[in-house]
């Protein structure tokens, strides 16, 4: 039995509303599945799960703001809730192609008497708490006993998540008594400097707790607003959330947004010391060797420019990893892949900056589909949770709007972003020869608490030494 | 480039060219646009927005689109001029 519960899609999120389900109880879901769509402040969001299972129940209706780490479903291993009478709980969730079997079944640990109990949900919390069903009254329709009614019953049972979010882990796999997640070393650490406790700590792949992890529950948990009333779950026993997803008004969303990120943006200012540098890159070879690509291409598979400049920076990147990461209580984190964060504008206003995961490991001809999908999804509404949390270097083109030069504003807790400023032919001398050139003005703006100049330099060079060699990259 | 068989007409290629910008800017409104509006700078078209564009007007008329054909792509004027096979200013 795992949960899947509202991720941190940043280090900015601290609650999230269901815009959808894409799931039904006993959907047989496998890891990197789409489960729902999440509204975060900034995004609508497809967020994955982190394993198999069969869905056993959705907790949290559309609709529904909830804190991070609110548990959104439950999951079951597959097969353990089959109708057979005694199921053997599988060890491992098992993936089978069969999930019409056990839907809307429930786990078999705890089979219904006299009393009025449909949810598994409240079952389950029975069972945690030891609750004997028969002796609870049920306040639900019909007499139902609702998980409330349960954890009414067993006054002296820890909270669960939905009443006080920072309890959110009482419901991993740890309280299930599933094991307990590992904890890596550098999060224990990192949990102890910023006085959070690591059992307390969903892990974001749901088995280890990891620095990543830590932050962004150090983040959720201190806002007061974390302590609000618990947000409406669904009555247990009701039928299970339905209905049209309900996403914010438009002028909502982007005042939200706006919000966001002013706060994010003055906290960057506020504790970044920036430091920016700047060099003019000669195109001529990397446009010329695109050209020579797209030759022939149908439209749909031809190269941009943005691609040849995203491939170079990832390389640069992975040859300069202290650019790459994170600035954590007066420390250098560093990434655990090259997740380029690509901004990009929405329509209506407002910015995000999803996550070409690994884009070091990518062809050009992959970043360039990444690319495409990537900002495709981000304007529809339809990134997923994974490519919102965690970039570990930010790349804008804002020159594809016309501006020749970007200073950015660094995202924090990243430590660098690059931008690549508009491509303008400009005369440019080469061998003491003048001629007209494409050129593009490349900018780095560096956290000078994690590198200094020379680093941030060397780095620049690099982009640009690749940008010379086209067919290398 | 090879010519297709048959080229839109005036009114078609304007219309494709709406569609295929609306295909990326769905309430793009072409109302007080002019046809010698850039496009690009109008709608915010990026990069990868022109690719979607472009792609759209190749598969509504039929006609190929050269990457070296894309700055005759800049607005409504030329646009149209590119699609019906009429020389650029004609």
């Amino acid at each position: 039995m795992s949960d899947f519960t509202m991720p941190s899609l940043g280090a900015d999120m601290e609650r999230g509303t269901v815009l959808e389900w894409l799931v039904a109880p006993g959907d047989v879901v496998h890891k990197g599945d789409p489960m729902a769509v999440v509204d975060t402040s900034k995004a609508a969001v497809e967020v994955e799960t982190f394993a198999d299972g069969v869905v056993v129940d959705l907790v949290v209706r559309v609709g529904s703001e909830v804190p991070v780490g609110t548990v959104l479903a439950h999951l079951g291993p597959v097969g353990a809730a089959a109708p057979a009478p005694a199921p053997e709980p599988a060890p491992e969730p098992e993936p089978t192609p069969e999930p019409a079997e056990v839907a809307a079944q429930e786990p078999a640990a705890t089979t219904g008497h006299q009393p009025v109990v449909h949810s598994p949900l409240a079952r389950r919390r029975a069972r945690e708490l030891g609750v004997d069903l028969a002796s609870v009254a049920g306040t639900g329709p019909g007499g139902e006993i609702t998980r409330e009614d349960v954890e009414a019953a067993a006054p002296a049972a820890p909270p669960t998540p939905s009443t006080v979010p920072e309890a959110a882990p009482a419901t991993t796999p740890a309280a299930r008594g599933a094991g307990r997640p590992r904890v890596t070393p550098y999060a224990r650490k990192l949990a102890r400097e910023m006085g959070v406790d690591p059992a307390a700590v969903t892990p974001h792949d749901g088995e280890t707790v990891r620095a990543s992890d830590v932050r962004a529950a150090a983040i959720a948990a201190p806002a007061p607003a974390a302590q609000a009333p618990p947000p409406p779950a669904p009555p247990p026993g009701a039928p299970p959330p339905t209905g049209a997803p309900r996403p914010t008004a438009a002028a909502t969303r982007a005042q939200t947004m706006r919000e966001t990120i002013a706060r994010l943006m003055a906290r960057s200012k506020r504790e970044i010391p920036h430091y920016y540098l700047t060099t003019t890159v000669d195109l001529t070879d990397a446009l010329a060797w695109m050209r020579e690509q797209n030759a022939g291409l149908p439209i749909a598979e031809r190269l941009v420019p943005a691609a040849l400049l995203l491939r170079a920076t990832a390389l640069a990147t992975a040859r300069h990893p202290a650019l790459n990461g994170f600035w954590v209580d007066d420390a250098f984190v560093p990434g655990s892949g090259v997740h380029l964060g690509v901004a990009v504008s929405l329509r209506g206003g407002g910015l995000v900056a999803p996550a070409i995961h690994d884009a070091d490991r990518l062809t050009v001809t992959e970043t360039m589909a990444a690319m495409r999908d990537l900002v495709t999804r981000a304007r529809a509404g339809r990134l997923r949770g994974s490519e919102m949390a965690d970039p570990t270097l930010t790349v804008t083109n804002l020159g594809e709007q016309g501006v020749e030069s970007v200073y950015g504003v660094i995202y924090p807790p990243q430590v660098a972003l690059v931008g690549f400023g508009r491509v303008v032919e400009r005369p440019w001398s080469v061998d003491g020869l003048l001629g007209v050139r494409p050129l593009t003005t490349l900018t780095l703006a560096a956290d000078h608490r994690a590198t200094d100049g020379f680093t941030g330099g060397r780095f620049l060079a690099t982009i640009d030494d690749l940008l010379q060699h086209p067919e290398e990259l | 480039m090879s010519t297709p068989t048959t080229r839109p007409t005036a009114d078609a290629a304007r219309e494709a060219v709406q569609a295929a910008v609306r295909h990326v800017v769905p309430d793009a409104d072409f109302d007080y646009v002019d046809d010698d509006t850039p496009l690009r700078g109008e709608f915010e078209l990026d990069s990868l927005d022109f690719l979607g564009f472009a792609e759209t007007l190749a598969s509504r008329t039929g006609v190929p689109i050269a990457e070296a054909d894309y700055p005759r792509l800049a607005t409504m004027a030329t646009c149209v001029a590119f699609l019906t096979g009429a020389r650029d200013g004609t």
